[in-house]
């Protein structure tokens, strides 16, 4: 059986029951955030798509649902980073290469690679936005030349809390990837931009019939940047989007996720904005 | 054999049959009210009954479920339930039964939930029909429950001295064939059947001014509506609603650790989309603020969602909610506050 399918028919028996996985290296990228690697119990692959997510338990902690940031393919092996913000991730932190941590999924609708094959791709990421996106980075990058032009957009609040720094500058050295940073607030050392990431996009070069954009970040930046991109005049199906939710079981049942009908965990998180413009008013990441 | 006849007289008989064939729950008097419970004597059940306080869903979807047992170090998990006891619900009204069903559609729509569909193969529902209203806060002449759609084993009519039973499963014919005193209904009982169908129809009217189809078109149109912002203001958030409703199926995952803090179990609770944590992730961002915009979401999740996605709507006419809420918030008032008498 394939990877694929094992999962599969692990999930059939028992969707609650998670599988094993093995910390088999971690490090801090910033105060907050802590890149876990993992492997699967029998070393088997995840067989995610870009853009999917697991959901991460520690038992007698509890259960939440965290983006995979690696590539599928990055084989063997798959790759978390976790912001502490709560009992579970704050015990998460503590762990370090040899731990065991529980294992469900993946869940949800990844990144629309297929589609976007052939196409020039923009990511825009704001703040841990990044993380998710770097699955989908990574797999472009590996498929570079299904690509047309790649450019991104990052933005956070401090040159502090950039993710992935040196990843990132090997990726524009390697395989001619735009790279435009801004940072809400300035450090004395640092010399790119300062200013909201809406600011970046009037003055991108794009193709709006030929591109996809790409665009992860926190609830606020949506609105704004979506805003932008349809001045820019892209088609609402090539804005994509993936959204955070609040999320129990993965399985389309617990309710947490839910925008208006939809279930994020099953429907989502990837959306593109033709999907989501028909929201009456519960989605806030809805351009206004 | 498709209808049986069984004598009032004859009722506790088969009462105390079916008492020992498996678990058996029937609903009883509490206080004022009424509740479903394990029956002891046969004397305790009672047919005559307003809707329980919670809905039978307790026993097929209970409020607090084992879903693992594990152990931290070394890890290992195992499913916490391996074998569900077979169980009959006895006296089930038909909302409720409605209720059951929409359940099921909620959790055999894949990816399917094997706790639920395992414990749900293990019921047996013996059904009771309405023949007049339990109270005023039922809708179920417009939601359609007033009369048995199917969803249960065996359906019992009360036709006077006698229950004229609907066999709808062989699982319910066998308790029917098992004992002696149940008998073939004869014509003239179903004559009376007939007949008590048709007093029923002058007496079951639909609650709602407007009719089903309009109901949904308005929530349609109503997601912004000065409705919801009066519920807001109205409502204290207690949950009660969503805890009552056969069709609320929410839920929370939580751990509980033995004393060696290694061992434990998994459970899912009944959560509530009532409370204001529900939507709410942790950066903090509540993507259903206000109870405004949570009882709103629980009644789309009735009239308006359900039909999109299941083509079947998630009210049962119960009228649990209503007769629950400490704020006095009327389904029946909210609704009929969205559908002008005019655009029907």
């Amino acid at each position: 059986m394939i990877d694929r399918e094992i999962l599969l028919e692990k999930m059939k028996t028992s969707p609650y029951k998670p599988m094993q996985g093995k910390i088999i290296g971690s490090e801090m990228l910033t105060d907050k955030e802590k890149i876990f690697r993992i492997e699967l119990e029998d070393k088997i692959n995840l067989a995610h798509e870009p853009g999917q997510f697991v959901m991460v338990s520690i038992f007698g902690f509890g259960e939440a649902p965290i983006s995979v940031c690696s590539s599928p393919s990055d084989k063997g092996y798959f790759e978390i980073t976790v912001r502490n913000v709560g009992v579970l991730t704050d015990k998460l932190h503590k762990l370090d290469k040899g731990d065991i941590v529980g294992i469900r999924g993946p869940f949800g609708k990844g990144f629309p690679v297929d589609n976007m094959f052939g196409y020039d791709i923009m990511i825009v990421a704001g703040g841990l936005g990044i993380v998710p996106l770097r699955s989908l980075i990574r797999y472009i990058m590996f498929h570079r030349n299904d690509f047309g032009n790649v450019q991104m957009l990052l933005g956070c609040k401090t040159p502090r809390e950039l993710l992935f720094e040196v990843e990132t500058k090997d990726w524009m050295r390697r395989a001619e990837i735009k790279f435009n940073c801004t940072v809400d607030t300035g450090a004395p050392d640092w010399k790119g931009n300062v200013g909201l990431i809406t600011t970046l996009i009037p003055n991108v070069d794009i193709n709006p019939m030929r591109t996809y954009v790409v665009v992860v970040g926190p609830p606020i930046m949506y609105k704004f940047v979506i805003v932008k991109l349809l001045e820019k005049k892209i088609p609402d199906h090539q804005i994509i989007v993936s959204l955070e939710r609040r999320m129990k079981c993965g399985l389309g049942k617990c309710g947490h996720c839910q925008i208006e009908g939809m279930y994020v965990c099953q429907s989502g998180p990837v959306f593109n904005y033709a999907q989501l413009k028909n929201f009456k008013g519960e989605c806030h990441e809805k351009a206004i | 054999m498709k209808y049986a006849s069984l004598k009032k007289t004859n009722l506790n008989n088969w009462l105390e049959y079916l008492k020992k064939k498996a678990k058996f729950y029937a609903p009883r008097k509490k206080e004022n009210l009424f509740v479903f419970r394990p029956v002891k004597d046969v004397a305790d059940i009672c047919l005559e009954y307003i809707p329980t306080i919670l809905p039978p869903k307790k026993y097929y979807f209970p409020q607090k479920e084992r879903l693992l047992r594990f152990r931290a170090q070394p890890f290992k998990t195992a499913k916490a339930i391996d074998k569900f006891e077979e169980f009959i619900l006895f006296g089930v009204h038909t909302c409720d039964i409605a209720g059951i069903q929409c359940m099921d559609v909620v959790f055999r729509d894949g990816p399917e939930d094997p706790n639920y569909l395992n414990r749900k193969d293990m019921m047996t529902i013996i059904g009771i029909e309405c023949l007049k209203y339990c109270d005023k806060y039922a809708n179920c002449a417009s939601m359609g429950n007033h009369i048995p759609r199917g969803g249960y084993d065996l359906m019992m009519v009360d036709i006077g001295d006698e229950f004229i039973i609907h066999i709808n499963s062989e699982k319910g014919e066998k308790l029917v064939k098992e004992v002696d005193f149940i008998k073939e209904a004869t014509e003239s009982e179903m004559v009376t059947l007939g007949r008590i169908r048709e007093e029923k129809n002058e007496i079951f009217k639909e609650e709602f001014y407007a009719s089903l189809p309009k109901v949904y078109e308005s929530f349609d149109k109503s997601f912004v509506s000065e409705v919801w912002k009066d519920l807001g203001k109205k409502c204290v958030g207690c949950g009660n609603c969503t805890a009552v409703c056969p069709t609320c199926y929410c839920f929370d995952v939580s751990d509980e650790m033995e004393l060696n803090l290694n061992d434990g179990l998994r459970y899912r609770i009944w959560n509530s989309c009532q409370m204001d944590d529900f939507a709410k992730v942790a950066g903090g961002e509540d993507f259903r603020k206000g109870r405004e915009s949570r009882q709103r979401h629980r009644y789309y999740r009735k009239f308006k969602y359900p039909v999109d996605k299941f083509n079947r709507y998630f009210c049962t006419g119960c009228g649990r909610c209503t007769r629950t809420c400490m704020a006095g918030i009327s389904l029946i008032d909210t609704v009929n506050a969205l559908t002008p008498v005019s655009i029907d």
